[in-house]
């Protein structure tokens, strides 16, 4: 791993954030039309006397703990379409840059993103509902990492889609995610699902790691079986995604697929 | 030898885009690859470059096998396309520094700004590249390809959006890298006269194979034509075209 490599695509990627107020709005945009629509859903529903228990503030972790994830993702997909298209990929693959490097670079990129869309998600909570995400303290750290190896996993394999079908897949760097969120729990317990659904749901790391986030509202305790099973299913979850990665970087090239891919 | 490639074969499913092509490249050799649309000509300038997997044959770059030694290889050589753009929300200083690191340039403030002093692109190197002109953009380009004081030089059309004055700037531009550093600058262009002022030696392809290889004049005089230009014609319009 060469990291003056990796620091070049990062710094490529910081000169871009610069200077292009839509590309930060779009950062801040989304968690704070979220924060903004569900959190005064949330409010209402509390002063409606629903019988639900820390139900803000369920709601609310879920909304931020989402957003970690699904920036997460877009940190590596919507960074990788930026090479698309701005026709760089074939500058970028005729460099001695590795593929490694390459997802290296967007990792980071992701945890750039994610850093700065779960502070401003915080932020806006606090402001809005006095909602103080830091004071469950650190417990929550391992569970927002697991959403952010989560987050790795959905934008490779988006990513990687885009890279062997071309810009007609671009919509699963928005899409991905969203397909897998009515199976996540992050919203309601895997119990609320159907009994046929809830052993899918209980294979997505992100199930056990919603889960866990609730447990730890709840009670200020770390559930450890839900960590491990999320931390587990992340590590095949990430596998699975690289493997498919170098995978598909074998069919674009062995199909001549990457000129389209610089150039469409 | 440089560039050496032997029995070299690329197909698509049923398609042979490449078909048992062996060539060879010495050091400081401008070589052009001709030939009509489809003849091959881009396929095998990826299957030397690594973007491509070949079906079958071996390519050697600088000594090395292309597959094995991939990263040694492309830190050595680089590559300008009027097809491929540069990041157009970056200045053109940033583009450069970003690719200097990539090609792990030393002194690369230095050589960034003799770049841009020699494609006298230097009073624009803080404008950002979505607001260059195809000319300026081409100049870019070349710039990033020259980096890393490349051995080998893949060029795909670099004159194509130059104006006359701007391309023969050029071409005189790679002519002297060639003579002071010994570069060797594989070329694709579909301008003949061009092709035949500036290479010291060419490949006709077509249906993926050599249908002829050799000096500009040699491949004129085989052909019994006036120019390249018309062996370009008589070639692209035969039926059932044969290697010579």
């Amino acid at each position: 791993m060469n990291f003056l490599r990796v620091a070049a695509l990062i710094q490529r990627h910081l000169y871009l954030y610069k200077r292009s107020m839509p590309r930060i709005m779009e950062i801040f945009f989304w968690p704070l039309m979220d924060l903004l629509v569900w959190g005064f859903i949330t409010v209402y529903f509390q002063r409606s006397n629903v019988a639900l228990p820390r139900f803000v503030t369920f709601f609310l972790g879920a909304l931020i703990f989402w957003d970690i994830l699904y920036r997460a993702q877009q940190g590596i997909s919507i960074s990788f379409l930026e090479e698309v298209w701005s026709k760089n990929l074939l500058n970028l693959f005729v460099s001695p840059m590795r593929p490694s490097e390459f997802l290296a670079a967007l990792m980071t990129i992701s945890v750039g993103k994610m850093l700065t869309a779960g502070a401003a998600s915080a932020l806006l909570a606090w402001v809005f509902y006095d909602f103080n995400i830091f004071l469950v303290g650190i417990s929550l750290i391992p569970f927002v990492l697991n959403l952010l190896i989560m987050g790795w996993a959905i934008g490779i394999i988006s990513m990687s889609a885009i890279l062997r079908y071309g810009q007609e897949a671009e919509v699963l760097a928005w899409g991905l995610g969203f397909l897998i969120q009515p199976f996540a729990a992050v919203f309601y317990p895997v119990s609320v699902l159907p009994t046929w659904v809830q052993p899918i749901s209980r294979m997505i790391p992100a199930s056990h790691v919603f889960e866990g986030m609730r447990a730890v509202l709840e009670t200020g305790e770390i559930p450890y079986e839900s960590l491990i099973k999320a931390t587990c299913l992340n590590g095949v979850c990430l596998a699975v995604a690289i493997c498919f990665f170098y995978y598909t970087l074998g069919v674009v090239k062995e199909k001549g697929l990457l000129i389209h891919r610089g150039t469409e | 030898m440089v560039v050496e490639v032997n029995h070299l074969k690329k197909s698509f499913g049923s398609a042979v885009a490449i078909n048992g092509i062996s060539l060879s490249v010495k050091a400081g050799e401008i070589f052009g690859f001709l030939g009509p649309n489809g003849a091959g000509k881009t396929t095998l300038i990826q299957l030397l470059l690594g973007l491509i997997t070949p079906t079958s044959g071996e390519i050697k770059i600088l000594g090395m096998d292309l597959i094995k030694n991939r990263e040694a290889i492309l830190s050595q050589v680089n590559f300008s396309s009027s097809y491929v753009a540069l990041p157009t929300s970056l200045t053109l200083r940033e583009n450069l520094v970003v690719f200097a690191k990539l090609y792990e340039v030393k002194d690369a403030k230095a050589k960034i700004n003799s770049l841009l002093t020699l494609f006298e692109i230097s009073k624009i190197a803080d404008t950002l590249t979505r607001n260059l002109s195809s000319g300026q953009l081409t100049r870019l380009s070349l710039a990033k390809a020259l980096l890393n004081s490349p051995k080998i030089l893949f060029l795909d059309e670099p004159t194509a959006s130059l104006d006359p004055d701007m391309a023969d700037k050029t071409r005189t531009l790679l002519k002297s890298i060639r003579n002071e550093s010994n570069t060797t600058i594989l070329y694709t262009s579909h301008n003949m006269k061009e092709m035949q002022e500036i290479s010291d030696r060419i490949v006709f392809l077509d249906k993926g194979e050599i249908l002829a290889c050799g000096t500009p004049n040699e491949i004129i005089e085989n052909f019994k034509e006036e120019n390249l230009e018309d062996v370009f014609l008589k070639i692209a319009r035969r039926k059932d075209a044969k290697p010579l």
